[in-house]
């Protein structure tokens, strides 16, 4: 994009305006040293601000001149609203998404998202290093599911490349993919429970995921940020103990599963807080790009894995669950079933994991096994080029999008050949997920801005990269 | 000094030594355990285990190894008060100081000021185990814990903060509109009680068994299964009305901390929060006491032998007596533990919702329980 080509956007928040009635207005509804509490006056602090308190007359007149300025929305109450501010530093906001609402009495009138609290420059930093080199980077995006982005991060380059992964190769990546659907569902739904107000779900949850990061530590020796494709393949292959381990996960999993549902599904609290509120018509999920969960949540058959199979996803047997309503409830219950067809996905690829390699056989663009390195001068020197210059990547462009637990995940790399992206964009799914919320907040209460938030299950390490 | 004579000296003293055994001897520690028990019992709900290991330290003392009792971790309390004790008192800068104060005051004293009404025993070393006998008492209550909800209102206003301010507003509404219903539901009870004095209210259940069990004097009669339709109905809503006085989840929306962060204290730190905390357990307190009162018999064991006030001296009836102490406060941490289930089982209402419910439901069927029950009282004999 070329530089300076956007105007320059100013938040509404930061004109003039909105901070002059700011000012007059949101504090009038809290103490106020000289007029309303005389009494105790003496006893205020020095530091407390005095805020002009104009009476009903001046009221009408700035109202009038906000309305004679072309402004539009509800002056007359112009002097009633509270502007909150929500984050970036907020219990229901996981992590650090910053919310400007705009609130009549509870009820809220404008929200304003404000992301970036979190950014990393994660795509500038891309271009400063080789391919693989970029994977640990791609674990703190959602850093609920790393082992998708890896997977994702590591299919994009794939394709850049033209490589397809041998079967066993894909098997396991479909294995990492699953797991942590279910893992970064897992903590969507108990966060979700936990803003309606029940925190039992989120330590069930938590209990089943701490049994994920078990799995993820036996595949790749990391709990959190595991960090375990290469592009053309993965660092090790699966471990023996892992097997019995993921079958008893399977086992144990689906009970905890069915009572979590049993807590919340026909809870009528629950029912009650999610139902009907933060709905989101297909048009509106389609016109803003949503994607995964929250997509299908209103009603959209799209899962890339069914539209765009990748991974050898067109050979296993599931189902891909839509929502009617678009609304909290049917987003959650999306979240509950495909955590079930992940499982059932899960089973079938244990079943028929076929034997064989599990990286491309492409020997000039991968290292080259560590005893020849060791041993022998030609692969040592092989061994050396490969890690301080990267593949020998083609000229070209390409964009790999996967379905991870949050949408589509993408990558679009532009290459001028060598071993690192010229350029390298991550469509981030809670990004785009999250460009709903002025759309779909206004007129839900402050108590619904938190189940909403829940419900989109974005995560922000994602979202600001 | 003749007016030294008119003063009755032996019934302050008894009136203090009662205030200070029921106050500082059994509610201030069951309220700190009761936090322990929320702990425990949330931590046995979810899987956990909770706070399992601070003994207490007599190690300190010269003692080879801290005192662990029972389950472990009752020293937990001691050092969670002893850390609210010696934290910062800080005041932020932009608060009303004088109401800032004040309203953890209002938020404890009420909850502890309602317990002098209630009788936790029957008679010992010749005293009746109320603080005050009064035959106003369940209006008192009412009266009484109705000032709590100045102490968050004063809270979330003196804070000067957007957050504290929503809380307040919530709980104002709340309280006031839960009162109704509160107030409503124990009609029926005193309209079959026919009195408003809560040991006149034990006596009655001694004599025709408890309202919510009215078969614990050995037998049933036909009135005593008619009226245990409207008793169970208030015992519901009465219930559920304290809940949301309390503010205890599902109704703890003024706190609601994923959303108003901690709500109407968020600015508070320290002692000051802890006594909003505490004062929060003490009204738990007294609400299960109150509801131990007017639907579970009070002190009363159904069964067994009551002492009398001249009998209360003697052995047996120190025996008696300290059991039906014993009885009141097992009933109590009973419905406590029921508190605390329920506050990790359910998620949160919303505001309209909590408002809907109190005044388009639980009002309503109140009200009309309060004409059932007269008519069952006049033509069920």
């Amino acid at each position: 994009m070329a530089k300076g080509s956007a105007p320059a956007v100013k938040a509404p928040w930061e004109s003039a305006e909105i901070v002059k009635y700011f000012t007059n207005s949101a504090c009038w509804l809290l103490p106020h040293p000289p007029t309303v509490f005389s009494f105790a006056a003496h006893t205020m602090a020095v530091t407390t601000q005095p805020f002009e308190q104009p009476d009903t007359l001046a009221k009408t007149q700035t109202a009038l001149q906000h309305l004679a300025a072309g402004n539009s929305g509800a002056t007359d109450l112009l002097g009633e609203k509270l502007i909150l501010n929500m984050g970036p530093s907020h219990p229901a906001t996981h992590g650090v998404l910053r919310l400007v609402l705009e609130m009549d009495g509870e009820f809220i009138t404008k929200a304003t998202p404000d992301v970036g609290y979190l950014h990393r420059g994660d795509e500038k930093i891309a271009e400063n290093m080789t391919y693989n080199q970029f994977v640990p980077y791609t674990d703190r995006l959602d850093y609920l599911a790393p082992l998708a982005n890896n997977v994702a991060y590591a299919m994009a380059v794939e394709k850049l490349m033209g490589w397809e992964l041998p079967p066993r190769g894909q098997a396991i990546r479909v294995i990492c993919c699953e797991l942590a659907r279910i893992s970064s569902h897992l903590l969507g739904l108990g966060a979700f429970a936990m803003d309606t107000g029940a925190m039992t779900v989120f330590l069930y949850t938590f209990t089943e995921r701490e049994k994920i990061y078990n799995l993820c530590e036996v595949i790749s020796g990391a709990r959190f940020t595991t960090s375990y494709t290469r592009i053309g393949g993965m660092t090790r292959d699966l471990q023996a103990p892992f097997f019995p381990m993921v079958n008893k996960f399977l086992d144990e999993f689906i009970p905890s599963l069915d009572e979590v549902d049993a807590l919340l599904s026909r809870n009528r609290i629950f029912v009650d807080r999610t139902k009907d509120v933060g709905v989101i018509t297909k048009e509106d999920a389609i016109s803003y790009g949503l994607t995964g969960p929250n997509l299908r949540g209103s009603g959209v058959d799209h899962d890339l894995r069914k539209k765009h199979p990748y991974l050898g996803y067109e050979k296993y047997d599931f189902d891909v669950p839509i929502g009617s309503a678009g609304d909290c409830y049917d987003r959650y219950l999306c979240r509950v079933e495909e955590m079930r067809q992940s499982v059932k996905i899960l089973r079938q690829v244990l079943e028929t994991l076929p034997s064989g390699p599990i990286t491309v056989s492409d020997p000039k663009n991968l290292p080259p096994p560590k005893t020849s390195v060791m041993t022998k001068m030609e692969e040592l020197i092989h061994h050396f080029i490969l890690h301080t210059e990267g593949l020998k990547a083609p000229v070209g462009e390409v964009y790999f999008g996967a379905e991870n637990p949050k949408g589509e995940l993408g990558f679009y790399i532009n290459s001028k050949g060598g071993g690192v992206p010229h350029r390298l964009k991550i469509r981030a799914p809670s990004f785009v997920n999250l460009s709903i919320l002025p759309k779909i907040l206004p007129g839900h209460l402050m108590s619904d801005v938190v189940a909403i938030l829940g419900s989109l299950d974005f995560v922000m390490g994602e979202s600001d990269r | 000094m003749d007016f030294l004579n008119d003063i009755p000296w032996m019934l302050i003293a008894a009136s203090l030594a009662k205030t200070l055994f029921l106050i500082f001897g059994v509610v201030l520690p069951i309220v700190s355990y009761t936090v322990y028990a929320e702990r425990r019992v949330s931590a046995l709900i979810q899987d956990r285990l909770g706070p399992n290991r601070t003994g207490f330290p007599i190690s300190l003392f010269g003692f080879e190894k801290d005192l662990q009792l029972f389950l472990g971790g009752l020293g937990q309390p001691v050092a969670d008060a002893m850390k609210f004790l010696l934290k910062e008192e800080f005041t932020p800068a932009h608060v009303n100081k004088f109401y800032f104060w004040l309203a953890p005051v209002l938020a404890m004293v009420p909850a502890l000021s309602t317990l002098a009404v209630l009788p936790f025993g029957n008679f010992l070393f010749g005293q009746k185990m109320v603080v005050a006998d009064v035959n106003v008492g369940i209006l008192y209550v009412f009266a009484v814990a109705s000032v709590g909800v100045y102490g968050i209102v004063l809270a979330g206003w003196s804070s000067n903060s957007k957050y504290p301010f929503l809380g307040s507003i919530r709980a104002s509404s709340q309280m006031i509109s839960y009162e109704l219903s509160l107030g409503l539901s124990a009609v029926p009870v005193l309209m079959i009680i026919g009195n408003l004095n809560l040991s006149e209210a034990i006596q009655y259940q001694i004599d025709n068994g408890w309202l919510l069990l009215p078969f614990t004097d050995g037998k049933l009669t036909l009135r005593e299964l008619f009226l245990w339709i409207p008793v169970f109905v208030s015992f519901i809503i009465f219930t559920i009305s304290m809940f949301a006085e309390t503010n205890r989840l599902p109704f703890d929306l003024p706190e609601s901390e994923t959303e108003l962060v901690a709500g109407y204290h968020t600015e508070y730190s320290a002692m000051k929060f802890a006594l909003f905390f505490l004062g929060e357990y003490a009204a738990m307190i007294a609400g299960s006491s109150i509801i131990v009162v007017l639907f579970l018999g009070g002190w009363h064991v159904p069964f067994l032998p009551i002492n009398t006030l001249e009998s209360s001296t003697t052995p047996a009836g120190i025996a008696l007596g300290f059991l039906h102490i014993t009885a009141f406060f097992a009933k109590v941490v009973g419905i406590l533990i029921f508190f605390i289930w329920v506050r990790w089982t359910l998620p949160r209402f919303r505001f309209d919702q909590l408002m809907k419910l109190g005044w388009l439901y639980l009002f309503e069927i109140a009200l009309v329980n309060i004409f059932i029950t007269a008519a069952i009282l006049a033509w069920v004999k």
